[in-house]
């Protein structure tokens, strides 16, 4: 857990980062999210103590971070950077070891662990382990630089724009996988970005900054389905209903009872008919499954997970119900 | 002809005085760089001071090595010292410090500050960043500088011979003084021959010394120039 207490920061005269407190449950991603230059990552970079605070305290499982030594907490820390940071002189494996290293780990503990690692981030170990960071492309960079951050087990990682510098395509896919690593490993993690989806996707729950300050904090529906202020409104965008629909899947709203239309056709006998209809899998978002329908002119379509297996009916008029319900929260 | 007569009658000369060349070139060098390596590295974290160390290291560089010589002459006196070798490397060693220092600072200087960040907030102490990270980074350049540093000194020492230190240059001033062409020239091609030498024997060490990952990188980043 960590509990940021009335953060701030002048640099001189201008002040930076204005009574910040917030806090985030163990296990959970915070994203703080914001346009330039709002605070998000000078409030990051105070929590290792990067930048020391002008006043307030993080505390982090309970305990005020002012207490330890620079150097002590940063390295309890899993430290995430847009610019990933691999030291061009060291192998991948020596990079991913660099806290255990640091912390005087047994060299062959720590150096199998650097192979566990390259398995949990998806990078066969036999063949990256020994090479050096500029034999690798930016998505596998970033990837070791993942790794590297969580080498000590830090139950804390920060992450400052890690995905920033990676092409769309990419950055989805990496996304994807540090979501899936995240259900393996759980960590808590404070995660600064600027991109509205990056944190609908990612979030447990969102700070949005605004002038060093925090102007809203709270779940990514709160945010999109419940602004405070015009300012989180619009930086969350004109679209931000349509944003609510991928916090679902089609699993969240999929019944087994058939549409009225198909009921006409084939009778009361759910899954029997799934012919030509459109099908979807369970974790595909509603966002996602509301542009199949619409593009096909479909009033429905038949929910199957990837066996083929029949979970139920998703229907147009359901989705479109969740849009206007602004007061229920998403699951 | 007559250069490569004078050479081989003399083998066992001039192979003393290759020795003394070298004693002097490497042992300035050698000194310099326990100085200028940590000056190096003090003028890229303290700027400001700093400055005044390049400043007076370029000012050294400045002063005609005749009269560098020459100054050591009263100055070493009070000791003892005021011919021979002592004042030569001394000398030798003030002149190596510009190019240390400088391609140290560079070096240390040019170091992305996203690894320095990474360093830092990873736990890394100031002196395990300059150790793990820094230091192997700035290899390459740092011997750069010591390679420019052995071929200036390994030059200037042939007038270290003037004030008694030995040498190369020995040939070279009995040579005038004799108006013999033979030691003149010898001398000259001795030491243009050794300076090249040295250049090359150090470009290997300056290999070995750089990080593997760092060679690798600087090739492809010069693939990436000239594609």
């Amino acid at each position: 857990m960590i509990q940021i207490d009335n953060l701030n920061k002048k640099f001189g005269s201008i002040t930076a980062v204005e009574n910040v407190s917030f806090t985030v449950p163990e296990g959970k991603i915070c994203v703080l999210l914001g346009p330039s230059g709002c605070g998000k990552t000078t409030t990051l970079k105070m929590i290792n103590r990067l930048i020391p605070p002008t006043s307030g305290r993080v505390l982090i499982g309970g305990r005020d971070t002012a207490e330890l030594d620079t150097v002590t907490l940063r390295r309890s820390i899993g430290y995430v950077i847009q610019q990933v940071g691999l030291f061009p002189n060291m192998t991948v494996e020596d990079n991913i070891c660099v806290v255990p290293d640091l912390l005087g780990w047994d060299k062959v503990k720590s150096r199998k662990r650097a192979a566990e690692l390259l398995e949990v981030v998806a990078l066969e170990p036999s063949k990256f382990a020994k090479r050096y960071p500029c034999e690798l492309s930016g998505g596998q960079q970033q990837r070791i630089g993942v790794a590297r951050a969580l080498a000590a087990d830090p139950p804390v990682m920060l992450m400052d724009e890690p995905f920033g510098a990676i092409d769309p395509i990419n950055r989805d896919a990496i996304q994807d996988e540090f979501m899936r690593i995240q259900r393996q490993v759980g960590k808590t993690v404070l995660f600064v970005s600027h991109d509205i989806d990056e944190a609908v996707k990612m979030a447990d729950c969102v700070a949005l900054f605004n002038a060093g300050q925090v102007e809203q904090f709270g779940t990514p529906d709160d945010l999109l389905a419940r602004p405070v202020s015009d300012f989180v409104a619009n930086f969350m965008g004109g679209d931000r209903i349509m944003k609510r629909l991928r916090l679902l899947q089609a699993a969240d709203i999929a019944c087994p009872t058939p549409p009225q239309e198909l009921l006409q056709v084939v009778g009361d006998q759910p899954g029997a008919a799934s012919w030509n209809a459109i099908t979807v899998l369970p974790s595909d978002d509603l966002r996602q499954v509301l542009c199949q329908l619409l593009g096909q002119g479909r009033e429905w379509a038949v929910c199957k997970d990837a066996h083929g297996q029949f979970i139920g009916y998703v229907h147009q008029r359901d989705i479109l119900a969740r849009l206007i319900d602004n007061t229920a929260a998403v699951a | 002809m007559e250069t490569i007569s004078f050479i081989t009658s003399n083998l066992g000369l001039i192979a003393h005085l290759l020795g003394q060349h070298l004693y002097i070139v490497f042992m300035a060098v050698g000194l310099a760089i326990l100085t200028g390596v940590p000056l190096g590295i003090f003028v890229s974290q303290h700027p400001r001071p700093g400055r005044w160390v390049l400043t007076f290291a370029a000012m050294l560089m400045t002063i005609p090595s005749a009269a560098l010589f020459g100054l050591m002459i009263p100055l070493l006196s009070i000791w003892g010292q005021g011919i021979g070798m002592v004042p030569a490397i001394i000398a030798l060693f003030l002149y190596s410090q510009l190019p240390i220092i400088r391609n140290t600072h560079t070096a240390i200087s040019n170091v992305e500050p996203s690894l320095r960040e990474a360093a830092r907030g990873m736990g890394m102490s100031s002196w395990q960043r300059l150790w793990k990270v820094e230091l192997p980074l700035a290899m390459p350049l740092i011997m750069a500088g010591v390679r420019v540093a052995t071929v200036i000194n390994i030059g200037i020492a042939a007038i270290a011979a003037y004030i008694g230190a030995g040498g190369l240059g020995s040939l070279i001033v009995r040579g005038i003084a004799q108006s013999d062409t033979r030691q003149l020239i010898a001398g000259a091609i001795l030491i243009s021959v050794i300076a090249v030498i040295a250049d090359y024997a150090l470009a290997l060490l300056q290999r070995a010394l750089t990080p593997k990952g760092v060679i690798k990188l600087n090739n492809l980043s010069m693939k990436e120039a000239t594609s």
